[in-house]
């Protein structure tokens, strides 16, 4: 299509998201020798969750994208968020 | 040469390699879904040898032709070329990469060679799978399920089986996202979302769930294979795992991978139906929201495979009730199909006897699966002859019926040549016939309580057999009369090149006969609907 164009993501930024995320691993590190008990867990993925959005806006470009790419990828995300929810209501009243 | 005002048909092109090369190594969407059609009229061969071989065995109590082992390893290997080699990939590779395209005024898919590398993923997939047939501790016994625990216990080699059917899913995830981005990115100018066939519209639906469900098994078969090599405990007991989890993750895929066979399915019936009837569709716009719906819905049905298995009581309750929520969009469609016929100006071709025996067989299997959606029906009938006879009414009735349908349909198209209609006609009426004998009999020993999988029975269930083994036998006597009429006519049958012989109205027949190189000389500007017979 013609209105096509690419967005270039200084430097800055790049390193900028890079050490975010390193932070957040320390954080996910650092959570493992605390006990929350079943919170852990909770907090590792809470964490995961937080690192793939970063990554998927800064370093896969979706935050410059229209709108189209980022609700097909919210949407993915809800299914799966549906399918865990689903897995998990057997396992809870078991 | 040719002459660049008149473009030769994609069969005849010659491109930078000749003979088979030409094929394996061309990126043309058509030449890709004839690879594809090719490679599954192979298997389906042996499935289907398979599956006769089966019926011998059963048809009477007792050892008749093979012991218990050789069973358990013909009824794995049946389901695993049936599901994983033929009706997964199915209408969407062979039919989808071929008129996908077409159908939506392209001239390929956005991506030719990952098109073409999904085909090879594909053989690479089926040449693992069959190394599982002939290597060190004989073939596996698991059934097409893998099921946990056994799956980590028998000696037999399940490894090279699930690796096939891993390296067979990246197949089938690529060509979701090729069809996917080929519908969003190249639609010809003027076809908006509701002025899109509804093939196209199903294979949207269905590539959604490539894409989505796919990665699923892929990751399971990858844990099949970590505990087996490792030891690791995700799913056998005695290593800490939980079988149950095998079973969500399985049908998590597997039970949406069923949708991936019907939508393509139901998408031919929707394209066969108004050219056959002369007549605009009925509830166009109901047929695309049931389509999409029949995607949503059936990826959380997956728990009616497991209501025997131990879950929790409000996940049965759930699972149960989004089961019969399923069966609401499928019934809008058959109301809309038999609307279409309704008044309409019935032309009795073979593509259209197909479409209209997929109605019939389609509602039996349908309805079949809300016996089995209902609790209570279903702890009864589980993994009995009943569920057999379902599964083969929606599978083989449905995709199945839909597939040969299909083949009848754009046969002329796709080769340039037409088959024989007599013989045609004959095979499908043959092969109607078998097929109801072979499958309608399951229904009852299942609800007598003759199980799945057992090489053999008890006496009583003796009448039913020998007549679902009589059944094979005409249905294998169809399928032979078919296959025959249709290789013979795509090399020897009448040479056709009128661009509309059905008289269809979406733009594959307004394309040459058989399609150029690149299908269109010039792209289309879409201004109507795709089925205006008014």
């Amino acid at each position: 299509m013609s209105e096509e164009k690419t967005h270039i993501v200084p430097y800055k930024t790049q390193v900028i998201v890079l050490f975010v995320l390193l932070i957040l691993t320390g954080i996910t590190v650092a959570v493992t020798r605390l006990e929350f008990g079943a919170l852990n867990t909770l907090i590792a993925m809470l964490v995961a969750g937080i690192k793939a959005t970063i990554v998927l806006a800064w370093y896969m470009h979706l935050k410059y994208e229209k709108r189209l790419l980022p609700m097909l990828v919210a949407g993915v995300v809800i299914l799966f968020l549906l399918v865990l929810f689903v897995t998990f209501f057997d396992y809870s009243y078991r | 040469m040719e002459s660049p005002t008149k473009p030769i048909s994609y069969l005849d092109y010659k491109g930078e390699y000749k003979g088979i090369l030409g094929w394996i190594f061309s990126t043309d969407h058509k030449r890709v879904g004839l690879l594809y059609l090719y490679t599954m009229l192979a298997f389906f061969s042996v499935g289907a040898i398979l599956g006769l071989l089966m019926k011998i065995q059963l048809i009477a109590p007792g050892y008749t032709i093979m012991g218990p082992q050789t069973y358990n390893s013909l009824f794995t290997l049946h389901g695993i070329i049936m599901i994983f080699i033929i009706v997964v990939p199915g209408l969407p590779a062979v039919f989808g990469n071929f008129f996908l395209p077409i159908m939506i005024g392209a001239k390929d898919v956005a991506f030719p060679r990952i098109n073409l590398l999904s085909w090879w993923l594909y053989a690479v997939g089926i040449l693992i799978v069959l190394t599982s047939q002939f290597m060190g501790d004989g073939p596996p016994d698991t059934g097409w399920t893998f099921y946990a625990p056994y799956s980590f216990q028998t000696a037999t080699n399940v490894l090279p089986a699930v690796f096939g059917a891993f390296v067979m899913g990246f197949s089938s995830i690529l060509t979701g996202i090729n069809f996917v981005v080929t519908i969003h990115r190249m639609r010809a100018p003027g076809m908006t979302w509701f002025k899109m066939p509804l093939f196209p519209w199903t294979l949207y639906g269905t590539a959604w769930i490539q894409i989505l469900a796919t990665p699923v098994i892929g990751i399971t078969l990858l844990l099949i294979i970590a505990e087996r090599t490792l030891g690791i405990g995700f799913f056998d007991p005695a290593l800490g795992g939980d079988p149950i989890l095998y079973q969500h993750l399985f049908w998590i895929y597997s039970h949406p991978a069923v949708y991936i066979m019907i939508l393509p399915a139901m998408g031919v019936i929707s394209e066969i139906i108004p050219v056959f009837s002369k007549k605009t569709i009925f509830g166009y716009k109901a047929i695309v929201l049931s389509t999409m719906a029949i995607a949503f819905v059936g990826y959380f049905v997956w728990g009616h495979h497991m209501f025997t298995s131990g879950m929790s009581g409000r996940a049965l309750f759930a699972f149960s009730f989004l089961t019969f929520l399923v069966a609401i969009p499928s019934a809008i469609k058959v109301f809309n199909w038999v609307s279409t016929m309704h008044k309409g100006s019935l032309d009795l071709q073979t593509p259209f006897y197909w479409a209209v025996s997929f109605l019939f067989v389609f509602m039996i299997g349908g309805l079949t699966g809300l016996v089995l959606g209902s609790l209570a029906t279903n702890v009864h009938l589980h993994d009995t002859h009943f569920v057999v006879a379902h599964f083969h009414f929606i599978v083989f009735g449905g995709t199945g019926f839909a597939f040969m349908g299909a083949v009848h349909y754009w046969f002329p198209k796709m080769f340039g040549r037409m088959y024989d209609a007599n013989w045609a006609n004959l095979g499908w009426g043959i092969f109607f016939i078998g097929f109801l004998a072979l499958y309608l009999p399951m229904f009852y020993l299942g609800i007598m309580g003759m199980p799945r999988r057992y090489y053999d029975y008890l006496p009583e269930f003796h009448g039913g057999n020998i007549f679902s083994s009589l059944g094979a036998i005409v249905l294998i006597a169809g399928l032979m009369i078919i296959f025959i009429n249709l290789v013979r006519s795509a090399r020897h049958g009448t040479k056709i090149s009128e661009k509309n012989p059905w008289g269809g109205t979406t733009l594959e027949w307004q394309v040459d006969t058989p399609p150029t190189l690149e299908n269109f000389e010039e792209i289309p500007t879409i201004t109507g609907k795709p089925y205006d017979y008014n």
